[in-house]
């Protein structure tokens, strides 16, 4: 058993009981075990909902399932998953990852040209036009200093394992979001893994709307000098939802900076959400600023939010390390303080609810995305029981 | 013209020892134009009777009355108690991440008057009214009560005051934790919406010191959750000069 540092004084449940950086990677399903609750990384997953996600043999995404609107300066094609390109930002941490990856033979690669700079996101749809089990693997390649904005939208009835790969070269800057908005019969899990130049900077921004189960890994590797990365998440969970993140922050280089912020809001009987959140400072990375939040609403009795964030540090030599998380129910204060201005109890939680996450929400930088997610909120609280 | 009656009220509070009476008893009628001081030492009772007014579900009121015009405000729920006129100016306001001034501003002017203010004229409205209460303009970007000093919480909360127009307001020791700077200010708020719009007030202090800038015609003194004295300006001159001290003995 390894080491864990930072953790003794907290009581967020059961940790890790090894260091992430020694987990085993490989690209080949039968390397891993099968999956069970007993496993920390699957131990809150509702397994029967995977839908074969962690079988041998699956069907792949094609290319009339994903629609591009672009941005100048970004382009896209698809290439044989033999190519190099593929495995640069990451490998496999377990079996479903593993399963994705190997049977995606062909891969969505997004290039963004060395220097080119624009404002204009690129979208890409990602529409199943059937749910069966299908594995997709993307790569996002930004050139040296090039600034651009790229958002993955999941929607429909999928059922989908996905590794995303994420190479940022040197002073680039990418601001990337990965949308789950899937109708309900869905489940989806993506694996994501970012590699980042010298002093580049990423955005990496989740956020979850829908889907029976949708597990979103980011993990993000620093292994160049002041690399910098800023993870925000949001989600807004119902009844019948299961969602998890694992955002994983792994410091090598020296004068990285790392940000994690996720929120969520939780509704109705049987939503459960999980947040695990792990940092990694390794005693190369001296210099290290990191700090890492997860605070969740419950805005009804029958939900439930795991949070549980995990801080190894290696090396004393750091700016700084802290993490926060916490979850709560509605907060009757609040709700008093605006209902005696005379605004209606479901005007004044819709005001609440989209204050909380207003604070991650206002991160993404996105127009058409923010706008898209409010109304999402507001719908959501239409519903009964709100 | 508007009347706000509390007859006869007793008000409870759940504790973790049980049900705790506060209130016994309490009668007060407050009128359009009249400026009444509730003054008592800690724990007499005076920001529960507040509370119970604005409807706060902590407080559960056992026996008595409070009627606005005649209708029962007992059977109004909080949102409708401050459409029927009701505002309390809180003591310790309460922060709303992520919400902005401006929003929330909006949206109560919206849900009291039951239509959005025109944009043009809200603007300068707003404008005015923080500017009298010596306000930065940025002021309205910021998330409600947020980061802000004891001053800015009291003055957001007469802002409120003046903006929404209420018929009578409740003032919960809006003077304690304020520099004298900020005191006149504020009291000077609380002049103007009563001058112009004619607004009740009830003015609960701990101190005198208010009394200095906002002219009571009522001083009531509350003593283990009822009113011990009633009188005019003067009794508030003998409360300085003597303390509670001779009410607190007697109730004893």
């Amino acid at each position: 058993m390894a080491a864990q540092h930072g953790l003794e004084a907290h009581s967020h449940g059961n940790v890790p009981i090894q260091t992430r950086s020694e987990r085993p990677r490989s690209t080949s399903v039968s390397d891993f075990p099968e999956l069970s609750n007993r496993q920390e990384i699957w131990r809150y997953v509702p397994l029967d909902k995977l839908s074969g996600l962690d079988k041998e043999v699956m069907g792949e995404l094609t290319e009339s399932e994903v629609t591009a609107e672009l941005a100048s300066g970004t382009s896209m094609r698809w290439v044989d998953s033999t190519d190099p390109l593929v495995g640069s930002a990451g490998l496999p941490e377990e079996r479903v990852s593993a399963a994705a990856w190997t049977n995606a033979s062909k891969t969505l690669v997004i290039e963004v040209e060395a220097e080119s700079e624009t404002t204009d996101a690129s979208f890409l749809k990602i529409a199943p036009n059937t749910a069966e089990a299908k594995a997709l693997h993307v790569v996002v390649s930004v050139g040296n200093h090039a600034k651009a904005t790229i958002a993955l939208d999941h929607l429909g009835q999928g059922v989908l394992g996905e590794n995303v790969e994420i190479v940022l070269g040197d002073g680039a800057q990418l601001n990337f979001v990965t949308l789950q908005e899937w109708e309900s019969g869905s489940t989806h899990v993506s694996t994501q893994f970012s590699k980042l130049g010298r002093d580049s900077s990423l955005k990496h921004v989740v956020v979850t709307m829908g889907g029976d189960l949708v597990r979103v890994v980011p993990a993000v590797s620093l292994s160049s000098a002041g690399a910098e990365v800023n993870m925000y998440g949001v989600y807004l969970a119902g009844s019948g939802n299961y969602f998890e993140h694992r955002p994983y922050v792994d410091h090598i280089a020296e004068n990285c900076v790392s940000n994690v912020a996720y929120k969520g809001a939780l509704q109705g009987a049987g939503a459960h959400t999980v947040w695990v959140g792990d940092v990694l400072i390794r005693e190369s990375a001296v210099g290290t600023s990191t700090y890492e939040l997860n605070r969740n609403l419950l805005l009804t009795d029958g939900a439930r939010a795991d949070s549980v964030p995990n801080l190894e540090i290696e090396t004393g030599k750091i700016e700084g390390a802290g993490h926060a998380s916490a979850s709560g129910r509605f907060d009757d204060e609040q709700l008093f303080y605006l209902m005696s201005r005379g605004i209606d109890e479901d005007q004044a939680k819709k005001l609440v609810v989209r204050g909380f996450l207003s604070e991650v929400i206002q991160k993404i930088g996105i127009e058409s995305i923010e706008q898209r997610l409010i109304s999402a909120i507001e719908a959501e609280l239409e519903k009964a029981g709100a | 013209m508007t009347t706000l009656e509390i007859k006869n009220l007793h008000v409870s509070v759940e504790t973790d020892q049980g049900s705790k009476q506060i209130l016994r008893g309490v009668d007060l009628t407050i009128k359009s134009g009249e400026i009444h001081a509730v003054m008592g030492p800690n724990g007499s009772g005076k920001s529960t009777l507040a509370y119970s007014v604005a409807g706060h579900p902590k407080y559960e009121v056992t026996d008595g009355q409070i009627l606005l015009d005649g209708e029962d405000v007992l059977e109004m729920s909080v949102d409708e108690r401050a459409r029927a006129g009701l505002f309390l100016a809180m003591q310790y306001p309460v922060e709303i991440p992520g919400v902005s001034v401006s929003n929330f501003l909006r949206t109560a002017k919206t849900a009291l008057s039951g239509e959005a203010p025109k944009l043009r004229e809200w603007v300068g409205d707003l404008r005015d009214a923080m500017g009298n209460l010596r306000m930065d303009s940025d002021f309205t970007e910021r998330n409600v009560n947020e980061g802000f000093s004891g001053g800015e919480k009291k003055r957001h909360e007469i802002l409120q005051l003046e903006l929404l127009k209420p018929k009578i307001a409740i003032l919960d020791e809006t003077d304690s934790g304020l520099d004298v700077d900020a005191l006149k200010v504020v009291s000077e708020g609380v002049n103007r919406a009563h001058a112009d719009n004619g607004l009740g007030v009830l003015l609960i202090t701990h101190y005198t010191r208010i009394l200095r800038y906002i002219k009571p015609d009522f001083v009531h003194v509350f003593v283990a959750g009822k009113v011990a004295e009633q009188g005019g300006a003067e009794l508030a001159e003998r409360l300085e000069n003597e303390g509670y001290d001779r009410y607190t003995k007697a109730a004893v």
